[in-house]
């Protein structure tokens, strides 16, 4: 741990070029400050992109970072850790890139769990193409793609990621700043892949998206932090309560409320939360959904790797050329 | 060595090259037939060549022509190029294997048939409307005909197996038989089976037990007039050789290129025919500091090859043609981020899916110009089972010392054919030993070294972060940059890069004349099939030139003169007259003349003399 750095250290040189108003500046400071207290030396961080307006932001951070092409940055990602496991791999990423194009490197690095951290920007609309729907808009989102409203059913990347077995499930908000750094740094402490899915506001072509659930007037009331180990408690007074009843949530006192575990080895109950905000009355649950414990890939590789010259020694040259049946011309 | 002696009444009589083709259903074993046939000739001394054919499908229908699957093999005294246009002896263990291989039997050549599988039931499903062995479409061959079926249940007996496990030993049997014919020992093949059977000792005993039973059967039955002999090939450079299929090869080539670079070696790859046995390869030398990744797909393998090295390793994938095509965005990205890559494509008949086991030289187009955008990739591509294993380490170094991708062509006549290996010594290979970038003076991620090449400093190293990626980079800094004049400062400086590369290979050889009115160019696996041509030729008192590219993209320096001794250039290649038509756009004064089959098989040597006598009429 460095406890020099500061959010500056992660500032580059780069001049930001989001519109004015982005929610990605909040989250790019955040990250910054995030970055600074977990402390890891920023020569030994990597920020991997796809493609987007999310996927700009390794540009902006003074770290080594990779702007890929579309949907690919978790492949690249999984190169660069599997390759070297020391460094501290994050991705960012949008709701185009990682479940349109990406779905399936998304989908796939979720399961094999790399110790990767993947930051999903979701505006719920394609931003840099100006202003399509994607495959997190609600369905009858009327963009220029969708003049009579889009007829998709949209993606909801929580229960994307649960579905897909990932250890580290969260969600955040741009608007959320001292939530969101609760986030990140939970995120950077597990091992394994962590995803987060930060609810972004497009300022242009979706401005409003999640307003009516995480307006700072009506999110204490709207949303329910997930908390490890502590009652699901919500409302501005506190007043109200979920309790877990079989497979369903339901509304309660406070004081009756059933204490959120993220750790569960079933993700059936962390589902169940993914789907809530299905339900009008119900609560849109923001914080740590999934923090499991398992194996992860790049750890294994590098085993079977070291077990493998441990027990037939590290092959030279020589032995691999000169190997199985050979005979001589004289 | 010692030989297996027989008898003795037979006459042995002395062959210098013998071609066999083993032909039987999918699930008759043919390959593993023809490969143990190979691994016994290669330790007799003998020169070999072979090619495989077989079907797309696991167990197409049983005894349907679809379901044939083939071996063929050359061996010989002397030293050859070709598995052989046409086999002298076709083993064919039921009647589809007949009628679909009968055609290309050489006149007079030996036909042996397990009329086991001959019945009504069995012609039926070959298509067959009347039975080949009696309706005298087979008059001007010589055939011996034996009921395998009948004999190995004979043999085996008493061995306690079922009689669908007695019948799954007719391969072995088979080849005794063959073993017998030609002189082989069957040492190995025991051998072999006790290993490959050691937790079924009794498979093993019954395998070895047919294998023996074929053999004698040359003997007891007195199905032959005699046997032959082919002495050990004393054509070959003295050296240490071992057997090899191509796949493997360049496997080996890929591991030793990734040691002489000083690096570990990350290979991202996606299972596809005919390639798969190189990740299956690399996969077993994990003792090498070898890191394979199976990927979700095509993209994710080439793109985790990449990520690999940025962090500071040599990323790899392997791929066929449909994969290339996947491939081919991010072949851009890494040519834009200036990374060494190394992507291995394994031909295969195209377009779309193909024809996934047979071979073609058909991407050429795609490997040189598949990508958008102003984008030069190096392509080589190896000429033989041997030279896949050179050609793998040269990819590499282009790769490292051009910070590049490089895609190495082969085929999938090269990548299952086998033939004998001369082994290279280690100290005799060429070292390029990379250096990372680590001052932290000054550091400019798109500066340039002598050859072109920017530094490649991994994360991880200290003072040294910086960002790359697909966008236009500007000179030197590497940062984002849409201004027009850089853009084509830099597309001149990538392009400038690759050319620069042919300063570092050498012009090809000229064999044979060095002037005249025919010059025979080749790439890739058609090596042999032209310089058995030219040989042909040569017999007949007829010398041309030839000269086999191992560098098609940069062309190497020197090609425009040696071009300017001839009247016209003859390029035989397996598709439509690729190379030919890159040719053409290069060196205008020349006439190409293209010679292009695309019959999913390698060219044959006799089609390419005659296109050449043409020629000079």
């Amino acid at each position: 741990m460095n406890d020099t750095l500061t959010k500056k250290d992660f500032k580059s040189d780069q001049e930001v070029r989001w519109c004015p108003g982005c929610g990605d500046y909040a989250i790019l400071n955040v990250v910054q400050k995030a970055c600074a207290t977990i402390g890891k030396p920023k020569d030994e961080v990597v920020f991997v992109s796809g493609i987007g307006c999310s996927s700009r932001f390794p540009y902006y951070m003074d770290t080594y970072g990779f702007h890929t092409i579309h949907g690919r940055a978790p492949a690249v990602a999984t190169g660069v850790k599997t390759a070297n496991p020391d460094l501290s791999v994050w991705v960012v990423t949008g709701d185009g890139d990682a479940l349109s194009i990406g779905g399936n490197h998304l989908a796939h690095i979720l399961r094999r769990n790399l110790d990767i951290n993947i930051l999903l920007f979701n505006n719920e609309i394609y931003g840099l193409t100006k202003g399509q729907y994607s495959p997190t808009s609600p369905s009858g989102t009327r963009t220029k793609t969708s003049p009579m409203g889009s007829v998709d059913r949209p993606f909801n990347p929580i229960s994307f990621a649960l579905g897909c077995n990932a250890t580290f499930v969260a969600r955040t908000a741009d608007n959320n700043l001292k939530h969101m750094s609760t986030v990140l740094e939970a995120a950077a402490a597990h091992k394994g892949t962590s995803f987060i899915e930060i609810y972004q506001n497009c300022v242009i072509f979706n401005d409003g998206a999640f307003e009516d659930v995480i307006n700072k007037k009506v999110r204490d009331d709207r949303t329910v932090d997930l908390e490890p180990g502590q009652p699901m408690i919500y409302g501005k007074q506190g007043d109200k309560g979920l309790r877990a009843d079989g497979f369903n949530m339901t509304r309660c006192a406070p004081e009756e409320a059933s204490v959120w575990n993220p750790g569960a080895r079933s993700a059936a109950a962390a589902f169940t939360m993914s789907t809530l905000d299905q339900e009008p009355a119900m609560p849109n649950p923001i914080g740590i959904f999934r923090c499991v414990e398992d194996l992860v890939f790049e750890d294994e590789v590098a085993s079977q790797v070291s077990s493998a010259i441990a027990s037939k020694g590290r092959g030279s040259l020589q032995d691999l050329i000169y190997a199985g049946e050979t005979w001589k011309i004289e | 060595m010692t030989f297996t002696t027989s008898s003795g009444e037979l006459p042995l009589e002395l062959a210098e090259t013998v071609v066999i083709r083993f032909a039987g259903d999918s699930g008759d074993g043919m390959q593993l037939t023809g490969n143990q046939f190979t691994t016994a000739s290669a330790l007799v001394g003998n020169d070999l060549a072979t090619l495989p054919d077989y079907p797309a499908e696991i167990r197409a229908p049983a005894g349907t022509r679809a379901g044939v699957s083939g071996f063929q093999l050359a061996f010989s005294s002397k030293d050859i190029h070709t598995p052989g246009d046409a086999p002298d002896v076709l083993v064919a263990m039921n009647p589809a294997a007949l009628a679909v291989n009968i055609k290309q039997l050489k006149p007079g050549g030996l036909v042996i048939a397990n009329t086991g599988s001959f019945s009504q039931q069995d012609l039926l499903k070959a298509q067959c409307e009347t039975n080949p062995l009696a309706d005298g479409s087979l008059d001007g061959f010589r055939v011996i005909e034996i009921d395998i079926n009948k004999r190995v249940k004979e043999a085996l007996a008493d061995s306690g197996l079922s009689s669908k496990d007695v019948q799954r030993c007719k391969n072995f049997y088979t080849l005794g038989l063959m073993y017998w014919l030609y002189s082989r020992p069957m040492e190995p093949t025991q051998a072999w089976l006790k290993e490959k059977f050691a937790k079924r000792p009794e498979l093993a005993e019954a395998n070895i037990a047919a294998l023996k039973a074929g053999f004698n059967a040359g003997d007891i039955h007195q199905l032959f007039q005699g046997r032959y002999e082919v002495k050990p090939c004393t054509d070959l450079d003295p050296g240490t050789y071992r057997n090899i299929m191509g796949n493997p090869a360049l496997g080996l080539g890929l591991i030793a290129g990734a040691e002489l670079a000083g690096l570990e070696l990350v290979l991202g790859s996606y299972p596809i025919t005919p390639a798969t046995t190189i990740l299956e390869t690399l996969a077993g030398f994990k003792n090498y500091g070898v890191t394979t990744i199976q990927l979700e797909d095509e993209i994710a393998a080439v793109c985790a090859a990449i990520g690999a090295s940025f962090a500071g390793k040599l990323g790899m994938t392997t791929t066929s043609g449909p994969g290339l095509a996947l491939k081919g965005e991010a072949l851009g990205l890494a040519l834009m981020t200036e990374l060494p890559l190394v992507v291995v494509n394994v031909q295969r008949g195209g377009p779309s899916t193909g024809l996934p086991t047979k071979t073609e030289q058909a991407d050429l187009n795609q490997a040189i110009f598949g990508r958008n955008g102003e984008s030069p990739i190096p392509v080589l591509a190896c000429a033989t089972v041997a030279d896949a294993f050179e050609c793998a380490i040269e990819a590499c170094r282009i790769a490292v010392e051009y910070m590049t991708p490089v895609i190495l062509l082969t085929d999938g006549f090269i990548a299952n054919g086998s033939e004998p290996w001369k082994l290279p010594r280690v100290e005799d290979l060429p070292r390029f030993e990379v250096k990372f970038h680590t001052d932290t003076e000054n550091f400019l991620p798109y500066s340039r070294d002598d050859k072109g090449a920017r530094p490649w400093a991994k994360p991880g190293t200290k003072g040294l972060a910086h960002r790359i990626g697909g966008l236009e980079k500007e000179h030197l800094t590497g940062n984002v940059c849409y201004d027009t004049d850089n853009h084509e400062f830099m597309v001149h400086q990538r392009r400038d890069k690759v050319m620069g590369i042919r300063d570092s290979i050498a012009t090809p050889e000229v064999k044979g004349a060095q002037e005249g009115p025919v010059l025979v160019l080749g790439w890739g696996s058609t090596y042999g099939a032209i310089t058995e041509a030219c040989n042909l030729l040569k017999q007949d008192g007829t010398e041309v030139g030839q000269m086999h590219m191992r560098h098609l993209w940069p062309m190497p320096a020197g090609l425009e003169e040696i071009f300017g001794r001839f009247e016209r250039v003859l390029v035989c290649e397996i598709n439509m007259g690729q190379l030919a038509g890159i040719l053409r756009s290069q060196y205008q004064h020349t006439e190409f003349v293209s010679h292009g089959r695309v019959l999913g098989m390698p060219l044959q040597s006799h089609e390419i003399a005659s296109k050449i006598k043409s020629l000079l009429k």
